[in-house]
């Protein structure tokens, strides 16, 4: 059962790639792999005012991820609450995973050869914390939402 | 052990407070002060622990070894710079005069140390790069209320409307002025932004108008003829505290709305329905006078203009409008000591002119680019050593090729620096700083409704043989003698110092990372303002005196900026949320982000010389020609082309950064002192451009 969502308020959100940097620094990944994305459609004109609104994307952390069943040494797990992970000492690197996700999630760490992805910073959320993107966002457009289980 | 540091990054000069987490001697957290920022930083914040691990910037001090720019650099020890630079100081002063070396440094709350060497050598030489950046709206501002830029807050998040001009406020970011102003558009608030294009800003505005390049003023003016002829302004505040109204209104007698609305290419219906919108929102209407207005040849009154609007709409001293930033005075207490109080005055006159032959600008930092002419000429008397700490004049002053040649008279060149700039490519010396992460720094007041005292703790050990700039200084100072105008031998020592007449103590910063003068914000009276605008007059003079007694208009007559000869453009350029200027392009995270700049050109007019998305395009101007990517837009005025500031940098040991994108300010060609003559800006955009397809385009590859 999927607890959380990231949920962007378009309205505040300024473009300025803030999370993605976040998100990077506090992973203390090396230049290749980028986790999220930030993405916006070519400007239109809305009664005089050229205008569009930022999408955000990471993992969606699938009901049934591809990701995992592909995944040979069961290093791409699913936590109870939903989180999509890799569980990095068991990762050989292969990135089947990243092949099998419809849009291509899992990442390669060129620095320590092993798939890297958005796992809601679960280390911060098991510690009482938000996810990086979501402390650190400069207009404090994103958030973390847990979804109430039916 | 993990441990928790208060500190400030340095990532860009808005010096967003922040707490670090560290272990180790390793940076593995850090995020915006949660009682100020709530933990919201920008992009270039997180990249700082890159900027730390990074080896593309200075690991020691550096002499240089071959001809100046030819980046022959021999590493040698901080005792032997120290020595070598301290050397040649002292036979410049025994030649030329103390006031023969002059120093600069970055802006902003940290300017006392390097003045305070600047005034202990005897020379009043202390300059800053604010000619290239907000001297125009700062003596704008100084002319109609006696204070200067920074002597009001703007209270956006309270405001129903704010008006910018060309102040890319989301993209130039300040993370709490960004959160301000998403603020008052949560809560209905309306925001016109007026640009030759479109922008990050403009995508949020209410209304958008697109201009065409160097026509601000004249929609300034229109909006004051229409509003002072429906008679919306706050008749009260302006009987009460201005003079000069009925010279105002004559002056603006034949600036309409339609006559502008012809003048900048938009719409005299639409400027009356902004009119109309600030009458009703006024007084919580909120005109930015702009940031980095070093722009058009009347930048300086489109500056003036907008303020003046701002006391027609009253806003003076109102929740959403212009406060006055208080200091501890305010407040019933007393600043930090400033090292400066210690260094002597100087007694001879600056080499910049500032204060003497131009009596209309204000002394601080003077105009950095007035001593290019002092060191070609020799006059008012030579200069013959230059220290830069923290600033790359030839990645903020138009046309690097003729600072250089000025340069060349210099005896010696120091740049004081955390990473390789232009400037100190071609200096004598480098001298490396430690990082913003590795340093601290000297407490600072920052004025506001609420003032407080704010401090960079150094957050981890410096990771390469660099130091903190105090210990600099102190280096300097002692070889030269000086010591006694820097006596302390620590940070703490020297902080100590500081707040003594404070009554704070280092242990008060320990809950927040920094402590507060008041606990609400402090408002003035506002029927008690008489006194409080530093004019000769005490009121805000619509019609200045000193603008008077010094042979210049308060408000010039509106002429129309040229348009380019066909085939050239008008070259504007601006900021990214991704760079600080030139500081962070060879930055891993940034540059990965954001590796090159491209220009900007209007998708018609680019149609005409058959440019497509992508295309490579020469960029020329004079002798100096830059090969960049072409963006194609709709949203660009098309007299314009556009690039982000701070690309095409040439140090070879920068290797992301290097000759990747363009400079804007290699192709101001002569520039270097096309200078505002009342307001001291330079005019950054007024340069023409011959942008043609390049022959980079490749038609045919081969490869056997
Ligand atoms: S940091 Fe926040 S405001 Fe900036 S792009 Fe990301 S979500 Fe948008
Ligand atoms: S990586 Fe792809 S497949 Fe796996 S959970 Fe994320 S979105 Fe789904
Ligand atoms: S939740 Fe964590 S891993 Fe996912 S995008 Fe945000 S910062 Fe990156
Ligand atoms: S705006 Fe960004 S780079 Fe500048 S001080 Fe704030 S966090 Fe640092």
């Amino acid at each position: 059962m999927n607890t959380y969502t990231l949920y962007l308020n378009s309205k505040r959100c300024i473009g300025c790639h803030g999370c993605v940097v976040h998100c990077k620094a506090n992973k203390e990944l090396p230049v290749g792999p980028i986790l999220c994305e930030i993405s916006h459609e070519p400007l239109k004109s809305v009664r005089g005012v050229p205008k569009t609104e930022f999408k955000f994307r990471s993992c969606y952390h699938c009901e049934d991820p591809f990701c995992v069943t592909i995944c040979p040494t069961q290093a791409m797990k699913k936590r109870e609450d939903g989180i999509v992970y890799v569980d990095v000492p068991k990762c050989i690197g292969c990135m089947a995973c990243a092949g099998a996700c419809p849009w291509g999630i899992p990442q390669h760490n060129p620095e320590t050869n092993k798939a890297v992805k958005c796992d809601y910073c679960m280390d911060r959320l098991d510690a009482g914390l938000q996810p990086a993107c979501v402390t650190k966002c400069t207009t404090h457009a994103l958030k973390l939402v847990a979804m109430k289980e039916i | 052990m993990k441990k928790s540091v208060w500190s400030m990054c340095g990532m860009c000069t808005v010096r967003c407070p922040i707490r670090v987490e560290v272990e180790g001697n390793t940076v593995k957290w850090l995020e915006g002060n949660q009682h100020i920022l709530k933990g919201a930083l920008c992009a270039k914040g997180s990249a700082g622990p890159a900027l730390v691990a990074d080896k593309e910037r200075p690991q020691q001090p550096l002499i240089r070894r071959g001809g100046r720019g030819a980046g022959r650099w021999e590493a040698v020890s901080w005792e032997f710079a120290l020595d070598y630079i301290a050397d040649k100081l002292k036979t410049i002063i025994e030649r030329h005069g103390p006031e023969a070396i002059m120093a600069s440094s970055r802006g902003g709350p940290f300017q006392d140390l390097v003045k305070a060497f600047t005034h202990a050598m005897g020379s009043p030489n202390y300059s800053n790069h604010d000619s290239a950046c907000g001297r125009n709206v700062h003596h704008a501002s100084i002319s109609l209320f006696g204070l200067g830029r920074k002597g009001f807050i703007y209270d956006i998040k309270n405001a129903k409307h704010l008006v910018l001009f060309g102040r890319n406020i989301l993209s130039s970011l300040r993370p709490a002025e960004v959160n301000q102003v998403m603020d008052m558009l949560d809560k209905g608030g309306k925001l016109t932004y007026v640009d030759v294009r479109q922008t990050l800003t403009g995508i949020k505005a209410t209304n958008f108008f697109q201009v065409r390049p160097g026509t601000d003023y004249a929609l300034a003016l229109a909006l004051i003829h229409e509003i002072i002829k429906a008679e919306g302004y706050d008749a009260e505040f302006v009987e009460r505290y201005t003079t000069g109204f009925d010279e105002l209104a004559y002056f603006v007698e034949n600036y309409s709305a339609e006559w502008a609305a012809k003048e900048c290419g938009i719409k005299a219906k639409d400027i009356h329905e902004l009119v109309g919108q600030l009458i009703a929102d006024r007084p919580k209407v909120i005109f930015h006078p702009g940031w980095m207005l070093s722009r058009y040849n009347d930048s300086f009154y489109a500056s003036r203009a907008l303020n003046c609007l701002n006391a027609l709409m009253g806003n003076i001293e109102v929740e959403g409008g212009l406060v006055f930033a208080k200091g501890a005075g305010d407040c019933g207490g007393k600043g930090p000591r400033a090292l400066n109080e210690l260094s002597p005055k100087p007694t001879a006159k600056r080499a910049d002119g500032v204060g003497d032959v131009y009596k209309q600008f204000e002394k601080g930092p003077g105009l950095f680019h007035l001593f290019y002419k002092a060191m070609a000429t020799a006059k008012p008397y030579p200069i013959k050593g230059i220290i830069c700490v923290r600033h790359d004049p030839f990645a903020c002053f138009p046309d690097p090729q003729a600072q250089k040649e000025a340069l060349d008279n210099c005896d010696l060149i120091v740049s004081v620096d955390t990473h390789y700039s232009e400037f100190g490519w071609y200096s004598d010396v480098i001298l490396p700083e430690s990082t913003y992460l590795e340093r601290d720094s000297m407490i600072a007041q920052q004025k506001g409704m609420k003032p407080r005292l704010i401090m960079r703790n150094k957050a981890v050990e410096p990771q390469a043989d660099t130091l903190d700039l105090y210990s600099i200084i102190k280096g300097l100072a002692t070889r030269l003698g000086l010591d006694q105008y820097f006596p302390h031998n620590t940070m703490q020592e020297l902080w100590a110092w500081q707040l003594e007449p404070t009554g704070f103590t280092l242990a008060d910063f320990e809950k927040k990372g920094f402590v507060e003068y008041a606990d609400k914000p402090v408002m003035f009276d506002r029927e008690k303002l008489d006194g409080k605008f530093k004019t000769p007059s005490g009121k805000i003079e619509i019609i200045s005196q000193k603008l008077d007694e010094w042979g210049f208009p308060s408000w010039k007559p509106y002429v129309s900026p040229p348009k380019p000869p066909k085939g050239q453009y008008r070259l504007v350029f601006g900021r990214s949320p991704l760079h600080s200027h030139s500081h962070t392009i060879n930055n891993p995270l940034l540059n990965e982000m954001m590796p090159e700049n491209t220009l900007w050109i209007n998708t018609r007019e680019a149609g005409k010389m058959g440019v497509s998305e992508g295309d490579f395009v020469d960029v020329i101007s004079g002798d100096v020609t830059s090969v960049v990517t072409a963006k194609l837009t709709d949203f660009i005025h098309p007299e314009a082309v556009y690039t982000v500031h701070g690309f095409g940098r040439q140090i070879p040991l920068q290797t992301r950064a290097y000759h990747a994108g363009m400079s804007d300010q290699k192709l101001m060609k002569g520039q270097l002192q096309n200078m505002d003559p009342v307001g001291g800006g330079l005019n950054l955009c007024e340069t023409f451009i011959t942008v043609r397809k390049s022959s980079k385009n490749h038609q045919r590859k081969v490869e056997l």
